[in-house]
């Protein structure tokens, strides 16, 4: 068992012909991803590292059996583009476009929690399964080791950084989930905690955190009551200042909620150590393995 | 983007809402004529994009034209939390019976808009939600079908209203969220909304603040402001033109880095060893060389800079155009501060060697190279 994708799943590159599309689905067949299709409308017909590319998503259903989306499309048309990936109940839909307006954002992940669909993103790194070979985003994969430790996190490159630091010390990895960076994403961390909870290949987590909302803090909460597996939290803003947007549209702390100080606590009360600097995380798995 | 009190006003008046009758002001001089013009007693509003302005001073009464352009004149020579105030709003003061609260804004952790109502306003709603917090209401709403109007009775009911007020409220709230839709609005407020003695609702603030992802929906709206949406320095508008975020602060050691929590880890690690952060400068995804080397010479036009941290982890910003980029800062700007790079990931030995060749060192992990740019500071002092 395995958490959203594994490796019989189906890969639609949604914005395939653009240049992050063509860019990233090159490094995904690469990496092993199963890519059976693209999708650009009025650019069906043509062909993008050999894959045949569609005008809508319903065709390449339809010729491929696609289970899973991964959309590159420009913010103005990106939640266009998940909301025909969802009608076409392909799940999950990774949408790796940031500046995406979060009204858009809201009505996307409601439509796909009507129909039970997992939305990662939007701006998030995506989903990595080092053991499969599948990749559904723009991550290094040769940082990632294969193993038994769950990653999630709401920032792209700390979790390069943390990955990096877990191969270093012979740590791997069974999913790694970008989280995204802005304030509404389809997928929370409680959520994400509750997935590796269910997947026998994941005997312990990481959960990377930022200032920002209180998403955190609840995912502590929920573990501290109902998780069983070890778990080690990094929080990075811990030096930032009040009221400044730190780069991540969620980064930011408004009238003295979403501290890192806050978050830490909240780790902290339920059990979970909190790493100091990101090379940390892998000494205390391995303290708590 | 936030717009200023009387700018989120003209939006309220468009959608027919009862607001004071009002006139901006620049100068002491026109603020009296907005008086005389309104013709009764007024309050004179510090325009700042700040919350607590009348905890600042920056809200006044007056019942003469006299009275108001003394008043204007004090107030426009305010900093209000570090703003400058640039105008004034004269207001006719209204004959308040209650002051309520309304206001509709994301709810991040349901994902979805929420739309608040309290009987008492005046004060913040945090303070209001952490000292009375029965006495606030909230409906969230379907994204799909928007505020019902039940939805706003309901809430109207649930506030203590009555009557006709029923229907006069919750035309308000149906209001509010057909602005906030309109204008891709992720906060907006009216605190206080005053209940006349007459009985009518009238909205004696307002605060609207628009995404700035969804900007690009309202060109109208920005090219009539006449005046450039975002509040920004020389230093932050250019880092905003080259796709950088920017963030100033009060240290000494600019770090540069790729990636928002990357750059955010970066700057515990600096504090952690004991120095101080001047700049958050995250590069963003998949910078070239240009990139890099303009983000270099943004962080350096910041006076107080006296190292610079270059923190990389390459995914898709891959290592051999980063080092292009220091080298080409290096040549064309004469970097005369010490530098400390750490650069890891997509085409490293590429980027490595490109450093090696000008002679530029290198470490391998963040925290080193935070530790090492703390003790250069530090030797230089």
């Amino acid at each position: 068992m395995a958490v959203l994708i594994d490796k019989d799943t189906k890969v639609v590159v949604q914005g395939i012909t653009g240049s992050q599309g063509t860019f990233h689905s090159e490094a995904m067949l690469e990496y092993g991803t199963n890519i059976v299709a693209g999708v650009t409308p009025g650019k069906g017909g043509q062909e993008i590292n050999d894959v045949p590319v569609y005008d809508t998503v319903w065709e390449a259903k339809k010729e491929h059996g696609v289970t899973a989306s991964v959309i590159f499309v420009p913010a103005p048309f990106a939640a266009g583009a998940a909301m025909e990936a969802i009608a076409a109940d392909l799940n999950p839909v990774v949408v790796i476009t940031e500046h995406v307006p979060v009204k858009d954002e809201i009505k996307v992940i409601h439509e796909a929690k009507r129909k039970d669909i997992t939305v990662i993103g939007p701006n998030t790194p995506g989903i990595i399964q080092p053991g499969a070979k599948q990749k559904l985003g723009i991550m290094p994969g040769h940082v990632f080791k294969a193993g038994e430790v769950g990653l999630m996190s709401r920032s792209g490159t700390l979790t390069y950084e943390i990955a990096a630091g877990m191969t270093q010390a012979d740590i791997g990895i069974s999913t790694a989930i970008g989280l995204g960076g802005d304030p509404c994403v389809g997928l929370t961390p409680i959520e994400g905690v509750k997935l590796f909870e269910n997947d026998t290949d994941t005997k312990a987590m990481v959960l990377v955190g930022e200032i920002g909302g209180d998403a955190e803090e609840r995912a502590a909460a929920y573990i501290k009551d109902e998780v069983d597996l070890p778990v080690v939290a990094f929080i990075a803003g811990r030096t930032a200042p009040p009221g400044k947007r730190m780069g991540h549209a969620g980064a930011i702390i408004s009238g003295g909620t979403g501290t890192a100080a806050g978050k830490i606590k909240a780790f902290e009360d339920a059990g979970v150590p909190v790493a100091e600097k990101p090379s940390d995380v892998a000494k205390l798995l391995r303290e708590n393995l | 983007m936030k717009l200023f009190e009387s700018e989120a006003k003209e939006i309220f008046r468009d959608f027919n809402m009862p607001t004071p009758s009002s006139g901006l002001a620049k100068t002491p001089e026109e603020a009296k004529k907005r008086a005389s013009e309104i013709g009764k007693p007024v309050v004179v509003k510090a325009q700042v994009l700040s919350g607590k302005r009348g905890k600042a001073g920056g809200i006044k009464f007056a019942d003469t034209p006299e009275e108001v352009e003394k008043l204007a004149e004090e107030i426009l020579a305010m900093r209000i939390n570090d703003l400058p105030v640039e105008a004034v709003l004269v207001e006719e003061k209204l004959d308040i019976k209650q002051e309520i609260y309304a206001g509709v804004t994301i709810d991040r952790n349901r994902r979805q808009y929420v739309c608040i109502g309290s009987s008492s306003g005046g004060m913040s709603i945090e303070e209001l939600a952490e000292e009375s917090p029965e006495k606030i209401v909230k409906t969230h709403i379907n994204p799909h079908l928007g505020l019902q109007p039940f939805e706003a009775r309901q809430l109207a009911v649930r506030m203590g209203f009555k009557g006709k007020q029923i229907h006069k409220l919750a035309s308000f709230f149906m209001k509010l969220w057909k602005i906030v839709e309109a204008y891709d609005v992720e906060l907006t407020e009216i605190n206080p909304l005053i209940l006349t003695q007459q009985g009518e609702f009238i909205a004696a603030d307002a605060r609207l603040n628009i995404d700035n992802n969804a900007l690009y929906r309202h060109q109208e709206l920005i090219e009539s402001l006449d005046r450039a949406p975002l509040e920004e320095n020389e230093r932050e508008r250019r880092a905003r033109e080259n796709d950088m975020a920017y963030v100033e602060l009060d240290g000494n050691i600019a770090c540069i880095c790729n990636g928002a929590g990357l750059t955010m880890a970066t700057l515990d690690a600096v504090a952690l060893y004991g120095g101080k952060a001047s700049t958050f400068l995250d590069l963003g995804g998949g910078a070239d060389a240009e990139r890099v080397e303009k983000g270099i010479e943004v962080a350096l036009m910041f006076d107080q800079v006296e190292a610079i941290l270059v923190n990389i982890m390459g995914g898709i910003t891959r290592c051999d155009e980063v080092a292009k980029g220091i080298v080409g800062a290096r040549e064309d700007k004469g970097i005369d501060v010490p530098m400390v790079i750490r650069m890891v990931g997509t085409n490293e030995k590429e980027g490595q060697e490109i450093l090696e060749k000008a002679g530029i060192p290198f470490l391998q992990t963040m925290e080193d190279a935070a530790q090492k740019v703390v003790e250069l500071v530090e030797e230089a002092e």
